[in-house]
């Protein structure tokens, strides 16, 4: 081995300790950006292997009754691969204990055959016998949220008959991984059920003898989608269709790809701010570094060695440390990647996980470190290089005092000896100071940003609950009903304040821009289910034009005063053109808000509701319950401290989950950053250090030479922190918001103080740590070498 | 070899108007004010002067380690004023050993491996034991420079110039650091380099006497030669008078 490579391997194990701590900071920031990508890359996989084991369908189509025959016509249409009619019915499930009766969704399953399309994975259990009507498979997710098991009964109305059902075992499906009550937003198991019944059965159960109520479709390979779905409504219309629908659009698909393209979004948002930290940290770090090596470098020079044989010398040093750090970033960034993905395997239901990590992932993680490495030893070298070895290897470059100079007198005033020495160090190296600060205010803004995330998500759960949606209560029917509904209603004691509301399926457009969603009509004035500005004053809706939830306007490309296409999928499905009124800010979900009665009229109907939102008195509560769930008309009751905990559920278990690991993982680079910066500074002044201990300094003195400088930097660096935060939270936000939910860019003074308390924290630690290597230099050891 | 009779010799050095000039402005330092001097090839040359007069600095861009404000250094046939950083460094890797003032060895690396980054890269070196040996030095190969004393250090520092087998050999107060007794020793060992390789050595030293054991004294003042002297008489070194 060449003495200088015996060089490079004692210089590494002599500055272990700090390698460790830069390589620590790097491999966290590679570790955020591989596990992101592996945990997205994952998700999209298992997916698609999933849909095409389980032969989810292309194309849905609902229809009040058509004959079985009609499949063939179906299956006729150029690029359909596969057909299978069901049967598709509402079921009210009544669990003993439960106060409100659960919705469920009833599918057929074929009596000898495995569906076409749309099958089951038989979690638990045996598959229904052929031979009986009253056995069915219960929806794992349903099951497991209520402790039912197979052998168990349930009591369910069909069709306003109740029968009881004997569960012959548990099944999960890929249409059904998600599973939202009508009318909420988040995914909740407990409160919506799946049952697959014998199609026999179920047809006998909603008259539907011979006959089918919902479509599904394949594709081949290179079928044209909208023409599908002009030929399957075409053919389905005589039938009542109501729209044929492709998988995207599809209630769990899209909750399911949103949710992935929300961790995609964060996945491509998050993880480059932690790595150019990161990045940011080992170029100050290493450039630092390899100014203290100044003098070898002369010295080398000095025997001859060439600029290139040197370069690589250091460029093995620093590579050492940066590769060391990308590939230990690589390989937790896998192993965190699959245990977390194996997280989202629980939470998505996916019955299996196929891990993949994009190699480009690693390849960025490892370009990355290398060239911030190489890019901070090549700049100082350079300059080394610039100079004659003579120069290089004179002890540190005379210091500059002058510009320390002209304060001196201040500073004799003001300051005692200790004082001064740090004073003038800062004043001496501005551009190494200020790199500094940069570099501790960077590490503070990436705790900053997380915790205003963390205030963000929470924020958003409250405004929404109480500011937007202030509500107890909220009933919806079965079908659009006139107004004695909603008398009935108020007539019934406890409760005190009663606002409907009518939900229509449509489809939103603006030339190329469209969104199946819905037009949600309220009344003019809402109180409990209002829709807010920006300063969250509530808006009025109006008769005159649509109010657009901001993310919607946004999907829309859309701006108030424009025109709106909006194809309703109801009843006559009426084509409308509606002006934007106005743009609300909406946190959950992405509404749309027409006047109720509007709304009505544009429909050719009259005081039609779909629902009502409800205030009621608590001491009231359970009788109300009761009686809503004998309403025949009422579809579902949905009690808003429900709906909160599902979407607080879904914010920390879905997509949102991973802010709690960005956090951890913003908390260890703004340590890791604090610390860098004072052993680093140790490593720069340990000579100087020496001196003062043997010139006369007490330990304690010497250490606030080095102390004071970092306590100086660690404070300049807050508001520093506090603003590049700021900036960095909003762009962390963003990317954490989805269609589902807006994450605000909130300003959360405690954010602010949090993150100013850990980069303190973290300071006190690191000098704690940096004063006990003041305390054991041996002042002779460390001056009787130079070089 | 460069080494001959003790007839007329070549010079190895020929600096003509040689000025150096450090920092700018009214901080300026006149390191060097117009240097003219020959330094034969082969001898023993020893360079004595107040502190501050610009030896160390002359010594520096006669071993290509700095540059020149002004003048002109020839090195045999070629002009080293005129080089640029690569043919400086072919120079020094060639031709140059150097024994700093401090020493200046690598703390991480022990005794034998400063001597191995310089045989590392010559073209016929001595062994690094053996260089080592040369000083006195065969216990202490594998102690790093924090290990061993001061003199030690810089009789590391001399194996290490003397192990490439350089053509000129420069030593900056070779002997600031040390006893009567080692002081003596690490004479002998440059002054036996000079006469068994017949490389050119150049010594700075404060001790006046040394000046017995060279060829050749130059009398630095202010950045000046004041005097130069041929010795007749030259002694070994074991023979200096302190
Ligand atoms: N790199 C430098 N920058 C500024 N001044 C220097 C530098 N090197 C030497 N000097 C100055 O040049 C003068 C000559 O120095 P030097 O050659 O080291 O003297 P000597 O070796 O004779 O003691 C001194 O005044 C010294 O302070
Ligand atoms: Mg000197």
């Amino acid at each position: 081995m060449s003495p200088l490579d015996h060089k490079l391997l004692r210089d590494l194990w002599r500055i272990k300790g700090q390698a460790a701590a830069i390589a620590v900071v790097i491999a966290v920031g590679v570790l955020l950006l591989v596990m992101m990508d592996g945990l997205v890359n994952s998700l999209v996989e298992t997916k698609t292997a999933y849909y095409e084991r389980y032969r989810l369908a292309d194309v849905f189509a609902s229809v009040t009754r058509a004959p079985r025959r009609t499949l063939d016509d179906l299956a006729a249409i150029p690029g359909v691969a596969a057909v299978e009619g069901r049967v598709n019915g509402a079921a009210l499930i009544d669990l003993p204990g439960q106060q409100v009766p659960i919705r469920a969704q009833a599918v057929s399953v074929p009596e000898f055959r495995a569906p076409a399309l749309n099958d089951d994975y038989l979690a638990a259990g045996r598959a229904i016998d052929p031979a009986r009507q009253d056995q069915i498979l219960l929806l794992e997710g349903f099951a497991n949220a209520h402790g039912l098991v197979p052998g168990d009964a349930l009591t369910v109305t069909m069709n306003g008959a109740r029968r009881t059902l004997e569960i012959a075992g548990l099944a999960q499906s890929p249409e059904f991984l998600y599973t939202t009550p009508p009318g909420e937003l988040a995914p909740d198991d407990a409160r919506f059920a799946v049952i697959w019944m014998n199609e026999k059965a179920l047809q006998a159960a909603f008259d539907l003898e011979g006959a089918f109520n919902e479509a599904l479709l394949a594709l081949g390979r290179d079928a044209r989608l909208p023409a599908v779905l002009e030929a399957v409504d075409r053919i389905l219309r005589p039938f009542g269709g109501t729209g044929a629908y492709g998988v995207e659009n599809q209630m769990s698909n899209r909750f399911l790809t949103e949710e992935i393209n929300s961790l995609r979004a964060s996945s491509r948002a998050v993880p480059p701010i932690f790595l150019t930290v990161a990045a940011f940290l080992l170029y100050i770090v290493i450039s630092r570094m390899i100014e203290s090596e100044r003098e070898q470098v002369g010295l080398l020079k000095a025997f001859g060695y060439s600029s290139a044989g040197i370069g690589l010398h250091y460029l093995k040093f620093v590579l050492a440390i940066a590769m060391t750090g990308a590939a230990l970033g690589c390989l937790l960034g896998i192993v965190s990647g699959i245990n977390v993905a194996e997280f989202y395997r629980a939470y998505y239901k996916f019955p299996f996980l196929l891990f993949r990590v994009d190699p480009a992932a690693f390849i960025t993680g490892f370009i990355v470190s290398v060239l911030t490495a190489s890019a901070g030893s090549f700049i100082v070298l350079r300059r080394v290089f610039a100079l004659a070895p003579a120069t290089a290897m004179r002890p540190p470059a005379p210091a500059d005092y002058s510009r320390s100079e002209r304060l001196g007198g201040v500073f004799r005033a003001l300051l005692d000896q200790p004082s001064r020495m740090v004073a003038r160090r800062l004043i001496r190296q501005p551009v190494r100071s200020l790199a500094s600060t940069a570099g501790i205010g960077a590490g503070m803004a990436l705790s900053v940003a997380m915790l205003s995330l963390m205030g963000g998500f929470d924020r958003t759960l409250m405004l929404n609950f109480s500011v937007i949606d202030r509500s107890d209560v909220t009933v919806t029917f079965t079908q659009p009903l006139g107004s004695d509904a909603i008398y009935a209603l108020q007539r019934m004691e406890g409760v005190l304040v009663v606002e409907p509301f009518r939900n229509v399926s449509a489809v939103l457009r603006n030339g190329l821009h469209t969104y199946r969603g819905a037009i949600n009509g309220l009344v003019a004035e809402p109180e409990l289910n209002r829709a807010v500005d920006a300063d969250m004053e509530a808006i009025y809706i109006r008769d005159d034009g649509i109010i657009l939830a901001e993310a919607l306007a946004e999907i829309l490309r859309i701006a108030p005063g424009e025109m709106l296409t909006v194809e309703i999928q109801e009843g006559t499905r009426p084509v409308l053109q509606l002006p934007v009124a106005g743009v609300a800010r909406s946190l959950l979900g992405s509404p749309a808000y027409f006047e109720l009665g509007a709304l009505n009229h544009s429909l050719g109907e009259q005081n039609r509701v779909s629902g009502a939102h409800l205030r009621i008195d608590g001491a009231y509560g359970d009788v109300i319950y009761d009686l809503l769930k004998n309403m025949p008309a009422v579809a579902g009751v949905s009690l808003k401290s429900d709906a909160r905990a599902s979407f607080e559920t879904l914010m920390d278990t879905g997509a949102g989950a991973i802010r709690y690991i960005m956090a951890a993982i913003a908390g260890i680079i703004t340590f890791g950053i604090v610390y860098n910066s004072a052993q680093i500074a140790f490593a720069e002044r340990e000579r100087d250090l020496a001196s003062l201990r043997v010139i006369g300094f007490t330990k304690g003195e010497a250490a606030f030479v080095l102390l004071g400088e970092l306590a100086v930097i660690t404070v300049v660096a807050l508001p520093v922190g506090s603003v590049l935060g700021y900036y960095m939270s909003a762009a962390i936000a963003a990317g954490f918001s989805t269609d589902l939910y807006r994450i605000p860019t909130i300003f959360v003074p405690s954010s602010y103080g949090t993150a100013a308390i850990a980069v303190l924290a973290a300071a006190i630690v690191s000098g704690w740590l940096v004063k006990r290597n003041v305390d054991r230099i041996d002042p002779v050891a460390a001056l009787k070498t130079r070089g | 070899m460069r080494n001959g009779s003790k007839a007329p010799r070549e010079p190895a050095f020929k600096v003509e108007g040689l000025t150096k000039v450090f920092g700018t402005g009214h901080s300026a330092v006149h390191a060097l004010r117009g240097v003219d001097l020959d330094i034969p090839a082969g001898e023993l040359v020893v360079l004595l002067g107040p502190s501050g007069s610009g030896k160390s600095t002359l010594l520096n861009i006669l071993g290509g380690l700095d540059h020149a404000t002004e003048g002109r250094v020839r090195f045999f046939k070629e002009e080293l004023t005129a080089m640029n950083d690569a043919q400086l460094t072919r120079y020094r890797r060639r031709d140059v050993g150097f024994v700093f003032q401090f020493y200046n060895l690598m703390p991480s690396l022990t005794a034998r491996e400063n001597v191995e980054l310089v045989t590392e890269i010559a073209s016929d070196p001595l062994d690094p034991a053996e260089a080592l040996a040369l000083v006195g030095l065969t216990e202490r190969l594998d102690h790093f420079p924090a290990q061993l004393s001061g003199g030690e250090q810089q009789r590391v520092a001399i194996a290490r110039a003397v192990a490439k087998r350089p053509t000129v050999l420069f030593c900056d107060e070779p002997t600031g650091a040390l006893d009567i007794r080692t002081g003596r020793s690490v004479l002998r060992v440059l002054q036996d380099v000079n006469t068994q390789t017949g490389a050119t050595v150049v010594i700075i030293t404060h001790a006046a006497a040394t000046a017995e054991m060279a060829d050749r004294v130059i009398d630095f003042a202010d950045g000046r030669v004041r005097e130069i002297s041929v010795n007749e008489a030259k002694v070994s070194a074991e023979q200096i008078q302190w």
